[in-house]
């Protein structure tokens, strides 16, 4: 595929996306305002799954790894900060988790990437597979099953706005948008540590090449330990907002698996692609659950993503904002 | 390398530990004793609500063997397997129980109970679905092994159709049914859509997938079409997050409803005290403490170390109680084969013919130390369902509290249904329904 058609196939998504969320409105089977919460809605919630998608991304641009225990650390640094608190106050609990997410960064790297050094890609997927596994059971040993409940003080009433404009208003959840926030403010100091620090510099010089990074001196099993603990901190701060939705639960790492579909649609390589992702993702599920449910018999949330990751797949492999592989022979 | 392969090892080692982490809680079997498979599921997106159930059930049989030193003297053997809810590895589960010979199955899940339903009447088991299952197998003369005790959904749709109609006629309401998207989130619509023919409501459903985390888009849906009720068919961590999006969309509690198993403390403690109002159909039972089976329970396990749950401040709450009950259930039908057969280890076979002549009044519950919490039940070849009573039960921030009389289910209008189901069943199986005067 050139660059040209690949730039076409590009314009067509977007258009056919708008026309996709516009449709609703133009055919008369949704009234403005519901139309409006239904967006509103979908872009939230594809905030959420994009920031889990920023710890997929981090890891993959610093190691090549597709790493499918981002989820099971969402759940483990969940599970972790909720038992903790319960002989901790919160800001103490959240570095005792933050610590333990080092740890089990270092962990990672020392047990499962080194010995894995230098081998195929998938063996290195599978080996995150089987820390995926590792972390959802030992998670679930240490701490238990069950629902904790994480209140950090996030209010759950929504708010219903222009009320008087429109019958019913417009609701929005404030819990959603104070997500919101937080995940913005999460994806600036990464941007920050990334563009302005030493460390943030060397990540970025793995990333572009291992060999060459190796070679002007930069550790990269130190460089490794950073990423994964980076990612950590994401799956922290995930798991605080899901959690503090949903209730710390099993249920936690299915939820970031969303994230998946997320980086095929923006790029495995590009953060601003995983949050574009996310958006896409978020809002495409949620108009196509309200207005087309109804005539396909609904559950289309769970696997529209997953659907036009397959899309993308056969038709743009390397996503919206990702790198395109050129195997030169 | 030498060293690289004792890495590697260590680590799969770990990771099984993680993976396989929950040990499977075993009361070994010998010759002379009765087995009884326990399929639970400690682990995974169910396990909050697969727990407490478990560990009443398994506590039951405990105290059984403890203090009464077993059924008739022939002590209990069980043993677990955790299936975590999926129907594939339930199945699983009761084809490596099959060698041990078991007489009873009680697999707390609707998937696996429609899938063993064709198996067990060749492997001789009985399969108990207390307050779950197929609602047409209220039918014995049909399903002779089937036992939907205590209330099937169709029981549960029809006394909660009941309920918010007491509240005012139903004509030109709009009922929304929220359902987990699996053969138990869609056992009741077949009853409420008749329901909604005769009573002229509008029924909407709502299905929501596997494992219920994602509803935002449901939600939306109910805050637009606005119905007067919704029910709440769901299981697990989809209980409570329903709550959580209803007050997300601002949808009054007071005018939601969940069937009994979703109107449990798993479900409601999440959201904490913006539960307050929601309501749930009990069946028979809620969070009641302090009976003389519960006092039991703390003398004879948990005073002594053996108790299954993690502490006995957890002994009397509903799933907890439910699964206890449901034990109860099926030691009473062990017994009463044991009443027709001798008091030995008794089969399969003689365990249905038990099951079949349950006869529980007040005052035999009240014995068991079950206070009012069983409903007096009597099962028949004609009736495997024993009895289909319920009332309304409240959270109130803290607890639960019942907020209705008694209801109970309209056998006429769904017995009839029943059995056209059944019926059509045995015609598509090719089964001869057995005629019930002729049982003894």
């Amino acid at each position: 595929m050139n660059a040209a058609t690949s730039r076409n196939l590009t314009i067509a998504f977007f258009v056919l996306l708008t026309f996709g969320a516009l449709a609703p409105m133009a055919f008369g089977s949704a009234r403005f305002p519901q139309w409006l919460e239904v967006v509103i809605g979908g872009l939230m919630s594809g905030v959420l799954y994009a920031l889990v998608a920023i710890g997929l991304v981090l890891i993959f641009k610093a190691s090549g790894v597709f790493n499918f225990a981002q989820g099971a650390m969402v759940l483990f640094a969940a599970l972790t900060l909720v038992r903790v608190m319960e002989k901790l106050p919160f800001a103490l609990a959240l570095v005792v988790t933050l610590a333990a997410m080092v740890a089990l960064a270092w962990l990672v790297e020392r047990l499962v990437l080194r010995p894995l050094v230098n081998q195929e890609p998938i063996v290195l997927f599978m080996a995150t597979l089987g820390v995926a596994y590792f972390i959802d059971g030992f998670g679930q040993l240490v701490w238990g099953s069950d629902i904790y409940t994480l209140d950090i003080g996030m209010p759950k009433e929504p708010k219903i706005l222009l009320e008087g404009t429109f019958e019913g208003g417009i609701l929005v959840s404030t819990e959603d948008v104070i997500a919101a926030v937080m995940a913005g403010l999460l994806v600036a100091v990464l941007a920050l540590f990334f563009q302005k620090t030493g460390t943030g510099r060397a990540l970025r010089a793995v990333a572009d090449d291992h060999q060459a990074a190796q070679s002007i001196g930069i550790p990269l099993n130190r460089i490794w330990v950073i990423v994964w603990s980076v990612a950590g901190l994401v799956a922290l701060v995930s798991g605080v907002i899901w959690g503090s939705k949903l209730g710390v639960q099993f249920s936690l790492q299915l939820i970031a698996l969303k994230a998946l579909p997320v980086v095929i649609l923006g790029g495995f390589t590009s953060m601003p692609g995983a949050i574009i992702g996310g958006l896409i993702i978020g809002l495409g599920e949620k108009v196509s659950e309200v207005y087309l449910g109804p005539y396909l018999g609904g559950g289309i949330e769970n696997w529209f993503a997953y659907v036009l990751a397959l899309i993308f797949l056969l038709f743009r492999p390397e996503g919206l904002f990702g790198e395109r592989h050129i195997d030169r022979v | 390398m030498k060293q690289l392969l004792k890495s590697k090892a260590a680590a799969l080692a770990i990771a099984a530990a993680g993976v396989f982490g929950i040990a499977a809680e075993t009361a070994a079997q010998s010759s002379n004793e009765i087995f009884m498979p326990v399929l639970v599921y400690r682990t995974g997106a169910y396990a909050p609500n697969g727990i407490p159930w478990a560990d009443g059930y398994v506590d039951y049989i405990k105290l059984v063997n403890e203090r009464d030193g077993g059924v008739n003297g022939i002590k209990l053997a069980f043993e677990e397997c955790e299936f975590g809810y999926a129907t594939d590895r339930g199945v699983e589960c009761y084809e490596r129980f099959k060698s041990k010979k078991p007489v009873l199955i009680n697999p707390l899940s609707t998937g696996v109970t429609f899938a063993l339903t064709d198996k067990v009447p060749t492997d001789k088991v009985v399969l108990f679905s207390t307050g779950y299952g197929r609602a047409d197998s209220a039918d014995g003369s049909v399903f002779a092994w089937n036992f939907p005790l205590l209330g099937t959904y169709w029981s549960a749709a029809d006394m909660l159709v009941q309920h918010v109609k007491s509240k005012g006629p139903l004509k030109g309401k709009k009922i929304a049914l929220v359902y987990h998207d699996s053969p138990y989130g869609k056992e009741p619509i077949k009853l409420l859509e008749e329901r909604a023919k005769v009573e002229g409501f509008q029924l909407i459903l709502l299905p929501v997938t596997h494992p219920g985390v994602e509803q935002k888009a449901t939600w939306l849906q109910v805050r637009q079409q606005r119905p007067d009720y919704v029910f709440l068919w769901g299981w697990g961590v989809m209980n409570s997050t329903s709550i959580k999006d209803a007050i997300a969309v601002s949808y009054p509690r007071l005018q939601m409803y969940g069937v009994w198993w979703s109107s449990a403390e798993p479900d409601v403690t999440p959201a904490e005290t913006a539960s307050k109002g929601y309501n749930g159909i009990a069946l028979g039972h809620s969070s009641e403490k302090g009976l003389p089976v519960h006092a039991d329970m703390v003398k004879f396990l948990y005073d002594k170390g053996k108790g299954t749950a993690k502490g006995k401040d957890e002994v009397g709450s509903v799933l907890y109680n439910r699964g206890m009950i449901s034990a109860m259930l099926s030691i009473e039908a062990i017994k009463a084969a044991q009443g027709k057969y001798g008091k030995r280890v008794v089969t399969g076979e003689e365990v249905r013919w038990g099951a079949e002549h349950i006869n529980l009044d007040a005052a035999k519950i009240k014995a068991l130390g079950f206070g009012e919490i069983v409903q007096p039940i009597k099962t028949s070849c004609r009736d495997h369902e024993g009895v289909r009573r319920g009332r309304i039960h409240t959270w109130d921030g803290k607890a639960w509290s019942y907020t209705s009389d008694w209801l109970e289910a309209d056998n006429k209008f769904v017995r009839p249904l029943v059995e056209a189901s059944a019926k059509a069943y045995a015609a598509e199986k090719k089964i001869t329904p057995r005629d019930c005067s002729k049982e003894g």
